[in-house]
């Protein structure tokens, strides 16, 4: 990787974080300071922006260089990850998306707490809201740092911290200053540059295998050295049946993680209607499914274009299997064309990455203004200064995460991620459909099930081979391994359920019709919605 | 058939724009507090409204939607996910040239995620939308009547 490279896409990039502060400051003129402002962007976000919005906060750097990376190196097995992040929205749409709209204010708490005692509720659902948020935005901010060293050669520990420590630094400005509102249009901005850099690349692919994808797949299997198997699945989970539970266990987390993601439910509050949330996440799931239809091509076309071998040896991940098509597509190394592309796709995956971290950080700054300080603090709060605890409280979130994020520096980002969705889907999303759904749920069902999910969540991570007893984990010199799988979804999600049941079933509290009436009326026709 | 979002209409006749006014008084009482006072009645209007036979035939026609296709795209995943790492012997069975039936389910499972998507989207928008916001008005005209006409 050249100069050239460097120069051109730290000038792009500095041009996306000009106009992302522009927008801030933009946004902010006229900021009058409301709760309404600031957690929804004033809720008048039409479908279609927050369509691009929402998209713009699922599709992470992850996607974009993780799975088509790993598509190009382990061929079909890539491609699961693709259907499993697809196939999430349909939870999304059908259970979550219309009915959140309607009962909630600002945050997942809002829903079930209208129901129960509060203060245990809320305080529940937001320490497993901020969990989940820290663990995505932790995994976001070391991506940010490998990318830097990967793309623009600084492959010093200090260039992987500047960056860490300047992502950190941009979200908290973006999200302190600019609110929902600033937040939301940096998500637009960002969906339109991805989806502009990968439908190119795509359309370039075809062009070089003159729309023939049969073809393109054929080359691709010839160059991996794996033959028609490269276009099977089984590659990278075909192995044992550690690791076969552990993709099913993958697979669990993150079909029902998406609908409990603290930074997708508040994306649905920015819009006015259940209805207008509908039509986003309609808008959503065509944008984020013909991206992932996308990166399949440009996986197998790095596969056939660049050849695995490349790949890996740029990076053993597969992380810079888009780029190295980008330069290969361009023209190759040298040439002006393959520097222009090189420079865009990397600049584009700074975007994505700032973008994404800056709605992580609003949501769950919102939880802890929203939920935790207003629960803990509640009659000295008030609505205005509920925002000012927010603004702190992103200011506090980014140094949390700017540390985790240089102590985890080494740690395998796609893992993170995994986690993120197994917590989500173990400790939010059960309790969000009981409180929905389910006529007995009471306030112990509630407190246990987020619990019940989160606890057994974390603590397998705790005892699994990712921290633990393998020359891969985080900490490789001592053992302290009891649970073989890598993803504890397949054994925390049911657990989150089932204690939520039981902590229902045991509890002495009669649960409260007329609370759930009111519940099942709001959230089916909006009526008292805000 | 189509008709305007009722969101713009609503501000301008001003009852969300007082919600939120009420929710940020002095003593920075949110919505859940307001309620408090006249509980007791309000609560009567949502049961009331939850009895009603237009409130579950909106409530039915939701749930036989949902439930159905929701179990069927679950079931449909979670099969292939499974087959994919316990069968890889047949996905890796040819269709048709390159393409083999990995592909073709892999595919499929974007198809059907479209498909739902539409179809729950025109269900949503023929069978439900109208009869809901009907309801919505006629909730918070009880509920306003409860409390006095004070919002």
């Amino acid at each position: 990787m050249t100069g050239n490279h460097q120069t051109l896409a730290l000038l792009l990039f500095s041009a996306f974080v000009a106009v992302t502060l522009a927008i801030t400051t933009w946004v902010g003129r006229h900021r009058r300071g409301s709760a309404e402002e600031f957690y929804a962007g004033g809720r008048l976000f039409s479908p279609m922006e927050n369509g691009f919005a929402i998209a713009g906060d699922y599709m992470s750097a992850a996607s974009f260089l993780g799975i088509s990376g790993l598509i190009a190196l382990f061929g079909y097995d890539g491609l699961l990850y693709s259907v499993g992040f697809l196939v999430a929205w349909l939870v999304v749409l059908f259970l979550v998306a219309e009915l959140v709209r309607n009962c909630g204010r600002f945050t997942l708490a809002d829903v079930v707490a209208a129901r129960m005692r509060e203060r245990p509720v809320r305080i529940a659902a937001g320490t497993s809201s901020v969990t989940v948020s820290v663990l995505y935005l932790v995994a976001q901010m070391v991506g940010a740092g490998s990318l830097v060293a990967l793309l623009l050669g600084g492959t010093g520990e200090a260039a992987q911290s500047w960056t860490v420590i300047g992502v950190g630094a941009l979200m908290v400005i973006y999200v302190s200053l600019g609110g929902m509102r600033a937040t939301t249009w940096i998500q637009i901005v960002k969906a339109v540059l991805l989806l502009g850099g990968t439908v190119t690349l795509t359309v370039l692919v075809l062009v070089r295998f003159h729309g023939d994808f049969d073809h393109l797949l054929l080359t691709a299997a010839e160059r991996s050295g794996h033959g028609e198997s490269f276009l099977a699945p089984g590659l990278k989970y075909g192995g044992d049946w550690t690791a076969r539970f552990d993709f099913i266990s993958l697979g669990l987390a993150l079909v029902l993680g998406t609908a409990g993601l603290p930074h997708i439910l508040s994306r649905f509050y920015t819009v006015p209607t259940a209805r207008a949330a509908r039509r986003s996440v309609v808008w959503a799931i065509g944008l984020i499914g013909g991206f992932y239809l996308m990166t399949i091509v440009l996986g197998f076309g790095a596969a056939a274009i660049v050849g695995p071998d490349a790949v890996r040896g740029s990076n053993a991940a597969g992380n810079t299997a888009v780029p190295l098509l980008a330069l290969d597509l361009g023209g190759g190394a040298g040439s002006t064309g393959g520097t222009v592309l090189f420079a865009i796709v990397a600049a584009v995956a700074f975007a994505t990455i700032l973008a994404v971290v800056a709605g992580i950080t609003l949501a769950s700054s919102a939880s802890v203004a929203h939920d935790l300080y207003a629960s803990l603090r509640r009659r000295r709060a008030k609505p205005r200064s509920e925002v000012a605890v927010a603004r702190t409280a992103a200011v506090g979130i980014g140094v949390v995460a700017i540390a985790l994020g240089l102590l985890a520096r080494d740690l395998n980002v796609a893992f993170l991620v995994g986690l993120a969705f197994a917590v989500a889907a173990s400790a939010n999303l059960p309790v969000l459909l009981y409180s929905l759904f389910w006529r007995g749920f009471t306030t112990r069902g509630a407190v246990w099930s987020v619990y019940g999910g989160l606890v057994p969540a974390v603590l397998l991570v705790v005892l699994s081979p990712v921290v633990s007893g393998s020359p891969e984990s985080l900490f490789p010199g001592v053992d302290f391994q009891y649970f073989p799988l890598q993803n504890p979804g397949l054994v925390s999600i049911p657990l989150g359920f089932v204690a939520g049941w039981l902590g229902t079933v045991t509890s002495a509290e009669l649960p409260d019709e007329a609370k759930h009436a009111e519940t099942e009326v709001r959230s089916l026709t909006g009526a008292g919605a805000v | 058939m189509r008709y305007d979002d009722p969101w713009y209409d609503a501000l301008a006749s001003g009852w969300g724009e007082s919600d939120g006014v009420a929710a940020g008084g002095p003593e920075g009482a949110s919505a859940r507090q307001e309620r408090e006072t006249p509980a007791v009645a309000a609560a009567d209007v949502y049961l009331e409204v939850q009895r009603s036979a237009a409130f579950q035939e909106v409530r039915r026609r939701y749930r036989r939607f949902v439930i159905p296709a929701g179990a069927a795209f679950f079931a449909w995943y979670v099969a292939y996910v499974v087959t994919a790492t316990t069968a890889p012997g047949l996905m890796a069975r040819p269709v048709a040239g390159a393409v083999n039936v990995a592909m073709v389910a892999g595919l499929g499972q974007f198809l059907t995620t479209f498909l739902l998507t539409w179809a729950y989207a025109r269900h949503a928008r023929l069978r439900r939308d109208r009869a809901a916001l009907e309801l919505r008005w006629d909730t918070q005209e009880l509920t306003r009547g409860v409390r006095g006409g004070a919002s």
